[in-house]
């Protein structure tokens, strides 16, 4: 393998320096550095590979959406080296044999490591919890626990799954909307829903779930995390809840942190998503939120849906936006070019951390000598008019289409193999295979 | 004017007198003996219903047939169309024929938006009702009916009017088409229902809202009761049909309350006995049939117009239709 060096790019936005890299790993940050391949960084950003703490792939069961090798080809393109893939597949992701499978996938594709997110309940049922153990014990090391899609309403079962995964020291990422609340729901309930005739998806269905879990986290002495929260009520719940010690993260999603409740006015379901899309207010909270540490990380809940699934009348279209090609680039527009937002800061709420909730040893690590090589290049005076067609995404659902967005991933480097080279994306050695 | 009707907001002071005015030049096509002009002569409507409304579709046939105009139902309910993507796919069948209007009824709030702009058809797009959201022309003959009882003169709109609205907003596209449109035609419009049934946001509307029936009936010169579906009992939204018979039903002792003046509107079809009772629906004040009979000529003027265009101006003034 040859090794690399990235001359002069600003480590986490900071003073330029070189940084090189062989075998996969960190050797050497300083100036006048030398490798094989070099690597001129002059304007460009260094960060550590990014981590989505919840990504849809769709495989198994929707490969026409997505598969675990498209998901990841458009984590790289994004800027990312690990990606956590949600369970909602089909089948579910709720036994250690489906899990591994995902696992492998990721490997074997050599874009970004992915790695499973188990199902708390059989089936997403919400009934009868799946076999939690047998997936933390499973090849794939499964650590994070989530219905996502669907939220575990009953509050005996939630109570039972935060205790039992503390014996292997597990997380629930809990989709947190509380569902006689969010019957038929459409949008955000507010009064554009009122006028648009389309069934309110109210805030208080996110918040009395999200106040309830995180009782139940300070009672039974467990770790919760919190999906995509999109309120300024979540972001007030989450506040006082960490204000008293409780052991609870929190996400919000790229299009929360950008995209207002406004869009709908159009029908275009290109904009429906679950939670839905906010007000203005809410929107201002959870920037707020996330640049105070309320929130703890950006994850992308992308959901890839193919076009018949959203050409069509608002209530008949699936829920879900793309979001892991355009995921830097917003938060760059909404949090780092508005001053909330350092990049050391990003790197922090977009790769440390959601390594360290999904408690993925070789990920989120910081960029020093003999750390493993997950690097990303960004050039944040780039500019580009996002085209849907332009993806590694099988879907096109991308709310962002049209929009002129800030910064563009140059390179990532997963284990110090380049994934995305020159701003588009190539063909990892496939030497590493399933045994890395 | 406009080129397609999606919304009763969709028209301004101007377009919507313009409507009722064509209307009441029209409304005297259906007494003639032969009930037809050559208006739309080779023009193609389309009544696209994916929703059962026998009432609306028969009232946008009536009116397309008596401009000459030729008329396709396509009724998609119980068809394979149930799934999302068909309403494009029926949307380029029917372009295909060369529709040159599309008069869409749909489950969905928000279809007929989809239709007209998405551009699966060229033709116009015509909303007869979409999911809880909107009916523009059932507003338009709502108003066309208020002020032929109210006012009394074309080139008139409503100002100063008091109308009342009753019952459940909240699933009420004919409520929520009405507020709109008596607003910019300068009338005074109250809803009332119980708060379960009062859309969140109502407050951002141009209405006042009220809870209680009885206070807002002195000074009404309208009251539009709303059906109520006896789903919504099932689903809380009142205790029983019973309380909400006596607290939002239109009986003879609420009637009489009301000025001499004031009309009764329904806009169909009535649960008799539940938001109305029977005697008062067949009431001397009660205008439930001729609202229908309006509707047939609102829904001819609608398309006149949106249809008609500057190609058919000429032919137009010489009927007499300027
Ligand atoms: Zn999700």
């Amino acid at each position: 393998m040859s090794s690399y060096v990235i001359r002069g790019a600003r480590l986490l936005g900071n003073d330029p320096v070189d940084i090189a890299f062989a075998d996969g790993v960190i050797t050497g940050i300083g100036t006048g550095l030398d490798g094989d391949e070099v690597i001129d960084g002059t304007g460009l950003v260094t960060l550590p590979g990014l981590v989505d703490l919840h990504t849809h792939v769709r495989e198994p069961g929707r490969e026409d959406a997505e598969t675990v090798l498209t998901g990841s080809q458009a984590a790289a393109r994004g800027g990312f080296t690990c990606v956590h893939a949600m369970a909602n597949t089909s089948p579910v992701a709720d036994t250690a044999g489906v899990v591994e499978q995902v696992w492998r996938l990721g490997r074997e594709g050599g874009y970004c490591d992915v790695q499973p997110v188990g199902a708390v309940t059989v089936g997403l049922q919400g009934t009868q919890l799946a076999e939690l153990g047998a997936m933390a014990d499973s090849a794939a090391g499964v650590k994070v626990f989530s219905d996502d899609g669907k939220c575990v309403s009953d509050a005996v079962l939630m109570r039972r799954a935060l205790e039992y995964v503390k014996a292997f020291d597990g997380v629930i990422a809990q989709h947190a909307q509380e569902p006689r609340l969010t019957e038929g729901a459409q949008m955000n309930e507010g009064p554009l829903s009122g006028e648009l005739g389309l069934v309110g998806w109210p805030a208080v269905a996110e918040e009395a779930i999200i106040a309830r879990d995180v009782l139940l986290a300070e009672h039974v002495g467990s770790r919760l995390h919190v999906c995509h929260l999109s309120t300024r009520g979540s972001v007030e719940i989450i506040r006082w809840a960490k204000s008293r010690g409780i052991d609870v993260t929190a996400e919000v999603t790229p299009h929360h942190l950008l995209l207002s409740d406004d869009l709908v006015r159009s029908y275009d379901p290109i904009y429906k998503v679950n939670p839905p899309l906010r007000s203005n207010d809410d929107v201002e909270a959870v920037r707020d939120g996330l640049a105070d540490g309320t929130i703890d990380i950006v994850a992308t809940d992308h959901a890839p849906h193919p076009m018949e699934d959203k050409e069509c009348e608002w209530s008949a279209a699936a829920f879900g936006m793309l979001g892991l090609e355009t995921a830097l680039s917003v938060v760059q527009q909404t949090m780092v070019d508005t001053g909330r937002l350092t990049w050391e800061q990003v790197a922090q709420k977009m790769s440390a951390t959601p390594a360290e909730i999904g408690r993925v040893a070789n990920q989120g690590r910081p960029l020093a000598v003999g750390e493993p090589a997950n690097i990303v290049l960004v050039d944040p005076a780039a500019t580009r008019t996002i085209d849907a067609r332009d993806t590694a995404s099988l879907s096109r659902n991308n709310p962002y289409a049209g929009l002129t967005l800030p910064g563009e991933v140059v390179a990532t480097f997963l284990r110090g193999r380049p994934t995305v080279r020159d701003r588009v994306l190539v063909t990892p050695l496939s030497t590493e295979g399933a045994s890395a | 004017m406009i080129k397609n009707l999606l919304s009763a907001g969709d028209l301004d002071r101007t377009d919507a007198i313009r409507i009722l005015d064509t209307a009441e030049e029209l409304l005297g096509v259906a007494s003639r003996p032969i009930k037809k002009l050559p208006t739309l002569r080779g023009r193609t409507v389309v009544n696209l219903f994916f929703e059962d409304s026998t009432r609306t579709r028969i009232s946008f046939e009536a009116a397309a047939k008596r401009l000459s105009a030729d008329v396709i139902n396509f009724s998609a309910k119980g068809s394979s169309v149930s799934k999302g993507e068909s309403l494009k796919d029926t949307a380029l069948t029917l372009q295909a024929m060369g529709a040159d209007a599309v008069i869409i009824r749909h489950h969905s709030s928000g279809a007929p938006h989809r239709l007209a702009q998405a551009r699966w058809t060229k033709g116009a797009v015509i909303n007869a009702g979409d999911g809880t959201h909107e009916h523009p022309t059932q507003a338009l003959l709502d108003a066309f009916t208020m002020r032929r009882h109210l006012v009394g003169s074309t080139g008139s709109d409503l100002a100063g009017k008091k109308i009342t609205i009753v019952g459940d907003v909240l699933h009420s596209r004919v409520a929520r088409s009405n507020a709109l449109l008596l607003h910019t035609l300068g009338a005074h419009v109250t809803l009332v229902a119980p708060p379960t049934l009062l859309p969140v946001g109502v407050d951002h509307w141009p209405v006042e809202t009220s809870y209680d029936l009885d206070a807002s009936l002195e000074d009404a010169d309208a009251v539009m009761m709303l059906r109520v579906q006896a789903e919504r009992m099932n689903a809380s939204y009142f205790p029983s049909a019973r309380e909400y018979s006596r607290r939002y039903g239109l009986d003879t002792a609420r009637l009489n309350r009301l000025p001499d003046h004031a009309i009764v509107m329904h806009p169909g079809p009535m649960n008799r006995g539940m938001e109305i009772t029977a005697d008062v629906a067949d009431h001397v004040r009660s205008v439930i049939v001729e609202q229908v009979t309006n509707g047939v000529a609102v829904r001819m003027a609608v398309l006149y117009l949106l249809l008609g265009g500057a190609a058919g101006e000429t032919e137009a003034s010489e009927e007499g239709l300027s």
